[in-house]
């Protein structure tokens, strides 16, 4: 289980986030969302140890600011937002870095480039791939580090900023299928999350933060409200909704092609 | 395309063993070049009528055991070494900053290590007690201008764990001018027996090598050489960025600290005893690059096997080309090493502008 307690984070004088304090289980897919400029990905930050905070954090029942790096790596893998990387390192090359430490072994590499629909890109160089392509790559270097759900001294946890916000909507699904399998397996998952459809169909619990506070968390029925939406994105919010005119399209309905 | 020979699954996209074989002929390429050295040169000295004498147990004419083992040995070993040094700092230097333009000599390094050596020549005669000190304090004060050149330039152009290339290569300049310029007034400061050591020193040559100097400046490059494989690792990881560094279990501080202290001590050793040879430490790592990927851990070995091959044919060249005169390595190093940047500039345009 992932406990926050009283996370506050202070850039100078201005106060990042403040008091927040949840859990998140392993099993379960946790979404944070929330408008920009909220303190999603400072959140994440704190999280995963990147960013100095008040308050305590614990990752199976390990208090983070007590954890080495090395201890760190083996719990949880992170994946940021983008990463660019300006040496010509092959995509197998920039997958295998997610096992350091481990025995050199490609299966789980190439396996996990299948998982996110890049069988046959290893010899490619990372730099000719395309962001939605890059941000796979990462995603399989990230899975490779973590590679079983379930480690010896307990769940491993994937901490996700904005995992699916470079990618089309066949790659979305995809790449949720991989996630909620992780979390099916007994890993835990906390992610950033931009779009509110696909937080709604892959979450087992969505936090949604504004201004750097908690508004809620609980199910995606609970959070998902149009009065808590409206509040904390400052617009008018209606789920569930149809509109009478016009095409729309939602990923509730869409499938992933086998 | 999975390529199942011998048992072993290896996939599309590893150049491991590409690498390695590089680095056997990178080594013969050394090897020859090594050989090479040794029996040319001005004097006309062969190298093979003096090996047939002593097999034969005949002994060496005085002329000619001075030639090879105290002019062109400690010579080619000289070479061996800076090459290596330079090279190594580079491919360091390099994947400190993750990009493939950060050079010793580019971004301000040697010219702290200059400074540093300056400093050592002019004022060292109040601070040098005795001989055998004295010999070590320019190589231990270049190592020092080096280390707190590198040091500012981080600072300055690394925030919150990203580099720009840009503020890099312009911080590089302004570092390079302050500390020439801090040169110069020292330069100026000298008497006449000083002025007379830093020109020879400045002209960036291997002229001067002879086993004393090799003694001093041997260690303070070996002994970093011989450290840098344990860097490759948490290298390879710090291309990911800093943070991304941390989260695969690499501890970022002190692989940092680290790696300054080795480039500024191969650097500074390297600039102390050779003066300003350019060029090799960008030249180097991006040619292996090309051909067998950025992986450091076989591209710092071989980054110091054909830095070490390169330096010591263009010591060759520098040798022969206007013989019996000779022309400066560092002039040899920038003509093909200052195009060669520019090649690279030119391709790697969207790094620059990142």
């Amino acid at each position: 289980m992932l406990i926050a307690n009283q996370v506050s984070v202070r850039l100078g004088r201005r106060t990042i986030l403040l008091d927040l304090s949840f859990n998140a289980l392993a099993g379960q897919v946790t979404a944070v969302v929330g408008p920009s400029g909220a303190g999603k990905s400072t959140l994440l930050a704190a999280l995963t140890g990147d960013i100095e905070y008040a308050g305590t954090v614990t990752l199976c029942q390990r208090d983070l600011a007590q954890a080495s790096v090395a201890e760190l790596a083996e719990m949880r893998a992170v994946l940021p937002q983008a990463t660019p990387i300006s040496f010509p390192f092959t995509v197998l090359e920039v997958v295998r870095m997610g096992r350091l430490r481990r025995a050199s072994d490609d299966r789980a590499a190439s396996e996990a480039l299948s998982q996110v629909g890049l069988r046959g890109f290893e010899g490619r160089y990372y730099q000719e791939l395309s962001g939605g392509e890059q941000q796979r790559v990462q995603l399989a270097r990230v899975l490779v580090q973590v590679w079983e759900p379930v480690g010896p001294v307990g769940p491993r946890w994937l901490f996700l900023d904005e995992p699916v916000s470079s990618l089309d909507i066949g790659h979305q699904l995809q790449v949720m299928r991989i996630i909620q399998n992780f979390a099916g397996a007994g890993g835990g998952v906390m992610m950033v999350m931009h779009d509110l459809n696909l937080t709604a169909m892959c979450a087992d619990s969505v936090i949604l933060m504004a201004d750097g506070a908690l508004v809620h968390q609980g199910t995606p029925q609970e959070t998902l409200r149009d009065q808590l939406l409206s509040t904390a994105y400052g617009c008018r919010i209606a789920v569930n909704r149809a509109p009478n005119t016009g095409v729309f399209l939602l990923p509730q309905v869409a499938t992933v092609l086998d | 395309m999975v390529d199942n020979t011998g048992g072993a699954v290896r996939l599309d996209g590893d150049r491991s063993v590409t690498a390695r074989r590089l680095s056997w002929l990178l080594a013969f390429l050394l090897f020859a070049s090594v050989i090479a050295g040794l029996a040319t040169g001005a004097a006309g000295t062969s190298l093979w009528q003096a090996m047939a004498d002593l097999v034969n147990g005949r002994s060496l004419a005085l002329r000619d055991r001075v030639v090879l083992w105290e002019i062109r040995a400690p010579r080619v070993l000289m070479g061996c070494l800076v090459g290596a040094a330079l090279a190594v700092s580079g491919a360091a230097l390099q994947g400190l900053f993750r990009n493939p333009l950060a050079d010793p000599g580019i971004v301000g390094v040697s010219a702290g290590a200059s400074l540093g050596a300056v400093s050592a020549i002019v004022l060292g005669g109040a601070l040098a007690f005795n001989a055998g000190f004295a010999a070590w304090l320019v190589p231990i004060s270049a190592f020092i201008g080096a280390w707190v050149t590198t040091i500012l330039l981080y600072r300055i152009a690394t925030r919150r764990g990203r580099t720009s290339v840009a503020t890099m290569l312009l911080a590089g300049i302004a570092l390079t001018a302050m500390a020439m310029s801090l040169t110069g007034i020292l330069v100026y400061m000298a008497d006449d027996a000083q002025l007379r050591d830093f020109t020879f020193w400045s002209m960036g040559s291997l002229a001067g090598s002879n086993w004393s100097k090799m003694a001093v400046a041997a260690p303070i490059i070996v002994f970093p050489l011989l450290l840098t494989p344990l860097l490759a690792t948490g290298l390879n990881g710090l291309s990911l960025g800093e943070a991304a560094a941390g989260h695969i279990g690499i501890r970022v501080q002190q692989l940092k600290a680290g790696a300054v202290l080795i480039v500024a001590a191969s650097t500074g050793a390297a600039v102390a005893v050779s003066g300003g040879i350019g060029f090799v430490g960008i030249v180097v790592p991006h040619l292996l690059r090309l051909v067998s990927g950025p992986d450091h851990r076989y591209l710092i070995v071989n980054s110091a096997l054909l830095g070490a091959t390169l330096l010591v044919s263009a010591d060759l060249i520098s040798r022969v080309i206007i013989a019996p005169s000779e022309l400066p390595i560092g002039i040899i190093t920038a003509v093909i090493g200052a195009p060669f940047f520019l090649w690279i500039l030119l391709r790697q345009r969207g790094v620059v502008d990142l």
